[in-house]
């Protein structure tokens, strides 16, 4: 255990996890949009900014990705913070101005309007969706391509995906909800920013309901060594 | 040129043996197809991820990230304008121009009769003789607008 | 070519001996006609006139009187092709595969072909050897100047000059940590662009816990405008790979890495050359001289990215994965390479190394300044008369290197700033030219020393032009990953580019400073913190330009073909139709014999042609 000041509040931390870690389980708000605690972080987002003094020295680090030390001190917010962190929603405002989760965030922070040309996105480029695809489910069916500003979220080709199982765990994940998905009859539709794909939903034997995509079913059925029938029910009418 | 109809496959595989199948080793691999296939055509994209045994989003990713990548078939000649601060200093974006209005493409794009392709550089290293254009590896120097015409001329 | 057996050496005394035996075999007294072979010369057609020099030695069988060596870049490329006549070190420019016979005869005679010396323009005298011509004098060659001794594609040549005996030193005669302790005595900074002190790095790498540790040559040479690690690695490649040979020694490293960029092919060659070569003389591989130590190096090329150049993108592609930087919280000495202890230098930095472990670190100390050490070599490019590589000093003062070794601006124009540090540097006026050439000291005007490219620009440069130039190269080149370098350097480009076109407004330089606050504060790496300086050093030197494109819609240089325009003079215009020729479009007319010609603004793509080839100056620029 190593011992931190955050806001001038002395905390107790494990080794090895994250300022914000530590941060989110003493209930110490700092504002991020690429973090989230079931995938490795990523750094991208930047608003997770804090100011550290460790050494005698002060500097700016993210907060996702910095570990805790013994002696460490927090600040989670100073007036340099708050000028990065509003820069930085001006840029996405610019970027996404239609999406709501953004406009949310920005006012939130202190953002109302952005010195920016509009650009019409709602995909922020976090990268949520592709670690929790590729970490979580363990399929990897979208990615970041292109580099720079031409970057976008895609899958290969901008194709339909072989290994995509629909399971719209993307979707569930993303901050901005730039990934949707929807079921209507046997079909579910997934809408990325940049293709769309469609699945078949399995039929419940008992009730007749669809209800997940036959795709995904037949992956975990398969990654968990399941017999054959074991998803001929749904939940609900299995015992 | 990818010629004849011959399967991409036993190119693709002597290169990727050439590697041992190292995943690692994925830049060079699609370095040697394209200079194999002079761009990289989608089969070999998704051989090199069978093979390699990694996420075709990976081999996506890293031929899109990479500027020397191209995934679309590129002409006989590529023409390679270099932008480098020195050429730049010197006259270089007008050279780029005019190559743009001859040929009507921008840097990325192969005329229709896939004759040429025009490309960007930063620096090729001969900056004393900017502005530089190089046409397959040949390399002109002091290039000058009114230059750029005869120059293409000199291609079939 | 001198073809010595091929036979791995296996002790200190094998090599002496080899030496020896090649030193031996080779007259110093016999003239050698030495050719730059260099990317540079080769664009100017050196390829024609190393093949004329073969059939003229071959025709006249004169294999016995004269040798032939095509090297690297001796650095003056403005003057290429360069031919150099050994022993004596007779410099002949600018030579054509016409002139060759007369060389020839004229070395066998033991006289001089007159009218290929290089003329000063200063005194309007003849030049005859290398060393006594401006550009070299007050150079300091210790790293370049052995390319035009050494064939690079010829080991020989590199042991002739006493190459890989300073490994075989390291090896039987020191310990890892004396090594560290001399390249730290030596005072020896990054040539990278950062500067960081290179013993410091090793001996952190050293002192990390891991079960492998890498090294790594960084030749990826991002900067766009500089080549001094091209020439470096085109031109001598053992000594490089003896500095990684040496370092991964020190480190305790079995495992090397070149990374070098794609578009360099002669590069990539030569070293590929040079590790094939040392491989068979047992200098690299297992058992190296019958010492124990093991090393091998393996090339990669990049895929054309800048910010690969990175350390952290740069290993991330060697893993075969994008070419993502990320946070360094963990240094890559810690965990770099496949998470383990890796160290990362420059292909420069290798290069200082034999020479440090050579001579002492005492004797290297001598050169340069309190915090600055050694040499740099600069590629000077631009507005400048004697484009090239220089080596020089540290310490020198930049107007030194501009006036005394570049020969000044072409054309009588004004000096206006010279740019350093690449993407990453900025631009420094006038009044600092009296600075001298030094990591701090230039970190203190705005700007870094870099790599090492510098650009010099005059009158007739626009600093908005050049402060776009970059930020768009930037945008180009930003990998995507973090929001403030990708979104950011969109938005600066737009503003910049909304300046430079005439639609610029009040409070646009402003924007531009916030901007620029948060992209050093926050962005992941250093391609996206450092890169407004271009634009800061520019708006802080030149405000009057930025202010006068977005106030007046002018261009003061006469650049941002937006704010121009092109009239005839018609008092000045005889007519001659030059200019009407040169004119891509046809705009402009030819009225007759003594008649101005007619430009017509409509079909005018303000392209600067005809500007370009009047010398009547009937043509101005508006
Ligand atoms: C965007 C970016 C590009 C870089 N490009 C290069 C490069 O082309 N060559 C190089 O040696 N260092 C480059 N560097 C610096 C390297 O990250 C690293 O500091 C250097 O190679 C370390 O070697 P040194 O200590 O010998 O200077 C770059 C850094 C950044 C941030
Ligand atoms: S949450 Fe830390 S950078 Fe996005
Ligand atoms: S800038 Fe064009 S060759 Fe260097």
């Amino acid at each position: 255990m190593v011992t931190l000041k955050i806001d001038g509040r002395e905390v107790q931390a494990e080794e090895g996890k994250t300022i914000l870690e530590v941060a989110r389980e003493n209930n110490i708000y700092i504002p991020s949009l690429c973090y989230h605690e079931e995938v490795t972080p990523y750094g991208a987002c930047r608003l997770c900014l804090v100011e550290v003094t460790g050494n005698g020295r002060e500097r700016l680090v993210v907060s996702c990705l910095y570990e805790v030390a013994d002696g460490l001190k927090v600040k989670t917010n100073s007036e340099r913070i708050a000028a990065n962190r509003q820069m930085i929603m001006e840029l996405l405002l610019a970027r996404c101005p239609n999406n709501q989760a953004i406009q949310e965030l920005a006012r939130q922070l202190g953002v109302e309007k952005t010195s920016f040309k509009l650009d019409d996105n709602q995909c922020m480029l976090c990268a949520l969706c592709v670690r929790v695809c590729q970490e979580v489910v363990g399929v990897s069916a979208i990615s970041l391509v292109n580099r720079g500003v031409d970057r976008a979220l895609a899958t290969p080709f901008y194709e339909p995906s072989d290994v995509c199982i629909g399971c719209g765990s993307c979707a569930y994940v993303c901050p901005v909800d730039a990934i949707r998905f929807e079921d209507i009859g046997d079909t579910r539709y997934i809408y990325w920013p940049n293709n769309k794909m469609e699945f078949k939903l399995k039929k419940c034997k008992t009730c007749g309901n669809y209800w997940a995509p036959e795709k995904e079913l037949e992956y975990i059925r398969k990654q968990a060594n399941l017999p054959a029938d074991a998803f001929d029910n749904c939940p609900d009418c299995r015992e | 040129m990818p010629t004849k109809s011959k399967p991409a496959k036993p190119k693709v595989k002597a290169i990727l043996d050439s590697y041992q199948g190292d995943p690692s080793m994925l830049v060079s691999i699609l370095q040697d197809v394209q200079a194999e296939y002079n761009y990289l055509p989608k089969e070999t994209l998704t051989q090199v991820s069978q093979d390699l045994d990694i996420p075709l989003t990976r081999v996506y990713s890293v031929a899109t990230f990479f500027k020397a990548f191209s995934l679309k078939p590129r002409g006989r000649h590529i023409i390679n304008v270099c932008l480098g601060t020195a050429c730049h200093v010197r006259g270089a974006v007008r050279i780029r121009d005019e190559i743009e209005r001859e040929l009507d493409i921008k840097p990325g794009e192969t005329t229709e009769d896939f004759k040429f392709t025009l490309e960007t550089v930063n620096c090729v290293g001969a900056c004393a003789l900017g502005p530089i254009v190089i046409i397959d590896s040949k390399y002109s120097g002091q290039m000058k607008p009114d230059k750029v015409k005869t120059l293409l001329e000199s291609y079939d | 070519m001198a073809k010595t057996k091929t036979k791995r050496l296996s002790s200190p005394q094998e090599l002496e001996a080899l030496r020896e035996l090649i030193v031996k075999g080779r007259d110093p007294n016999q003239s050698c006609i030495v050719i730059c072979g260099g990317t540079g010369c080769l664009a100017l057609g050196a390829q024609e006139v190393i093949n004329a020099f073969k059939q003229e030695i071959e025709k006249g069988s004169l294999k016995n009187k004269l040798a032939l060596r095509v090297t690297g870049c001796p650095g003056f490329c403005e003057r290429g092709p360069l031919v150099v006549i050994k022993p004596k070190n007779i410099l002949y420019q600018q030579v054509k595969s016409e002139d060759i016979s007369e060389i020839v005869s004229a070395t066998v005679k033991g006289n001089i072909v007159d009218r290929l010396l290089y003329t000063d323009p200063d005194t309007g005298q003849k030049i005859t050897y290398e060393h006594e011509v401006p550009f070299y004098k007050k150079q300091k060659r210790l790293l370049l100047g052995d390319n035009s001794n050494i064939d690079p594609t010829i080991i020989e040549d590199y042991l002739a000059l006493g190459g890989y005996a300073t490994l075989s030193k390291v090896l039987f005669k020191m310990s890892p940590d004396k090594v560290i302790d001399e390249v730290k005595k030596a005072g020896l900074r990054g040539r990278g662009g950062g500067g960081f002190p290179t013993g410091v790095k090793w001996e952190s790498c050293r002192q990390a816990q891991g079960d492998t540790r890498y090294v790594i040559c960084n030749c990826d040479e991002g900067d766009p405008g500089a080549f001094m690690d091209r020439s470096l690695m085109e031109g001598n490649p053992h000594s490089v790979l003896e500095g990684m040979l040496i370092g991964a020694y020190a480190i305790g490293s079995h495992q090397g890495y070149i990374y070098v960029r794609n578009e360099y092919p002669l590069a990539v060659r030569n070293a590929g050359i040079a590790i094939k070569q040392a491989g068979e003389l047992g200098l690299l591989g297992k058992n190296i001289l019958g010492s124990g130590f093991d090393f091998s190096v393996k090339i990669s090329r990049g895929g054309g990215a800048f910010v690969c150049g990175e350390s952290t993108a740069l290993m991330a592609s060697l893993e075969g994965k994008v070419g993502e930087p990320r946070a360094k919280y963990v240094h890559t000495v810690e965990k770099g390479l496949w998470e383990q202890p890796t160290n990362l230098n420059n292909v420069e930095t290798w290069a200082n190394v034999p020479l440090i472990i050579k001579n002492g670190a005492d004797w290297y100390a001598k050169v340069g300044t309190e915090g600055s050490k050694g040499t740099k070599i600069f590629s000077l490019v631009g507005k400048i008369n004697n484009t090239g590589l220089v080596e020089v000093p540290m310490g020198i003062t930049l107007r030194e290197i501009i006036y005394d070794v570049g020969g000044g601006i072409p054309d009588n124009k004004k000096f206006k700033a010279v740019q350093t540090g690449g993407p990453s540097g900025g631009c420094i006026p006038e009044s600092s030219l009296d600075l001298p050439v030094d990591f701090d000291q230039l970190t203190d005007v705005g700007s870094m020393m870099g790599s090492g490219g510098m650009i010099v620009m005059d009158e007739n440069s626009c600093m908005v032009d050049i402060a776009k130039y970059f930020i768009n190269f930037l945008e180009g080149e930003s990998c995507g990953k973090c929001v403030p370098c990708r979104e950011g350097l969109k938005r600066m480009s737009q503003i910049l580019t909304d300046i430079t076109e005439g639609r610029g407004k009040e409070g646009d330089i402003e924007l531009l400073e916030r901007l620029s606050a948060t992209l050093a504060d926050s962005s992941l790496c250093a391609l996206g913190s450092t890169a407004p300086n271009p634009v800061l050093t520019t708006i802080r030197y030149f405000r009057d330009e930025y202010e006068a494109h977005i106030k007046d819609k002018r261009c003061p240089a006469g650049v941002c073909r937006e704010l121009v325009t092109y009239l005839i003079d018609e008092e000045n215009c005889p007519g001659c139709g030059l200019c009407v020729k040169a004119c891509p479009v046809e705009a402009i007319t030819d009225m007759g014999k003594k008649k101005p010609v007619v430009l017509d603004q409509e079909k005018c793509i303000k392209c600067g042609a005809c500007y370009d080839v009047c010398k009547l100056g009937a043509i101005i620029r508006k």
